[in-house]
């Protein structure tokens, strides 16, 4: 991924934030995954397919889900609503990188996962960037795992 | 622009989104009289089981759903019932896909993330140029 690229999905963040809580987040700069885990409370899924292949993560401490929702106007908050939020910022983030990548930028509806389960894995044959957000006292991450489609890579690599 | 009466315009709104949070965010913003009734559907086929049951003057779709996209709900909405006044609320910020929808037959295209002046407005605009 282009520095550019990663712009893309910091901005999503900035703007989210912004936008939602009228509060700006502080994004500190990205850095690859090591063998660490950035896996919070509840983590949204996007996969990515078309011209791009991969998955874009937001994981969460549920604390940072309750004031968001919040913020959404709700006062009756339970274990559901984190699940939804969560997914619902990860399909924002990763759908407003579209105006960027154009509309072959596929995304899949959320997928939550909750915990730091064991089955968790990031593709190990992409660079996994990590974006640190902190939003008030709150730490969060986005998960940036893509690739260019196959054919794209070629039609890229060939001569022009 | 003809008179019309209260009667005339009012109508049930559909809200259409796999987010239960942004469903009820949405039906938060609803002030206006005009909405008599407010439904919801968390998926396309349940959008589309609703909207052929309560015919709603009104309705806010988001596109990625599962079960049936939101773009396909437009184009079967706008089938059996073309005066529909809908609005997309979606994450999708290309403008392939806005022009997508606008071709299909929506009024109004919102990109989350919204604020809730954003959301007003929108919905303020969607309901009062019925």
């Amino acid at each position: 991924m282009s520095d550019e690229e990663i712009k893309v999905f910091i901005d999503g963040v900035v703007r989210y934030f912004e936008r939602v809580t009228g509060e700006p987040a502080e994004v500190d700069p990205p850095y690859l995954k090591g063998e660490d885990s950035v896996t919070l409370d509840f983590t949204g899924v996007i996969g990515i397919s078309g011209r791009h292949r991969g998955a874009v993560y937001f994981t969460s401490c549920a604390e940072q889900l309750t004031e968001l929702l919040q913020r959404f106007g709700e006062t009756v908050i339970g274990f559901s609503d984190h699940e939804d939020l969560v997914g619902e910022v990860a399909n924002t983030i990763a759908g407003n990188a579209r105006q960027y990548f154009g509309s072959e930028f596929l995304i899949s509806v959320p997928m939550v996962l909750i915990g730091q389960p064991d089955w968790i894995s990031f593709p190990r044959h992409l660079k996994n960037f990590v974006i640190p957000i902190t939003w008030r006292t709150y730490r969060s991450y986005l998960i940036i795992c893509l690739e260019r489609a196959t054919a794209e890579r070629d039609a890229v690599a060939l001569p022009s | 622009m003809g008179v019309r009466t209260v009667l005339e315009t009012s109508g049930r709104l559909l809200i259409v989104d796999d987010s239960s949070t942004i469903r009820r965010s949405i039906e938060r913003h609803i002030f206006s009289d005009r909405v008599t009734k407010i439904y919801q559907a968390a998926n396309g086929r349940e959008a589309m089981e609703l909207f052929e049951r309560y015919r709603p003057e009104f309705v806010t779709m988001d596109l990625t759903m599962p079960e049936m996209d939101g773009l396909t709900c437009i184009s079967k909405m706008m089938a059996l019932k073309p005066d529909t006044r809908l609005m997309v609320i979606s994450a999708l910020g290309d403008a392939e896909t806005a022009i997508e929808a606008v071709e299909r037959g929506a009024n109004e295209y919102v990109v989350k993330p919204f604020s809730a002046e954003d959301l007003n407005v929108a919905l303020a605009n969607l309901i009062a140029e019925a």
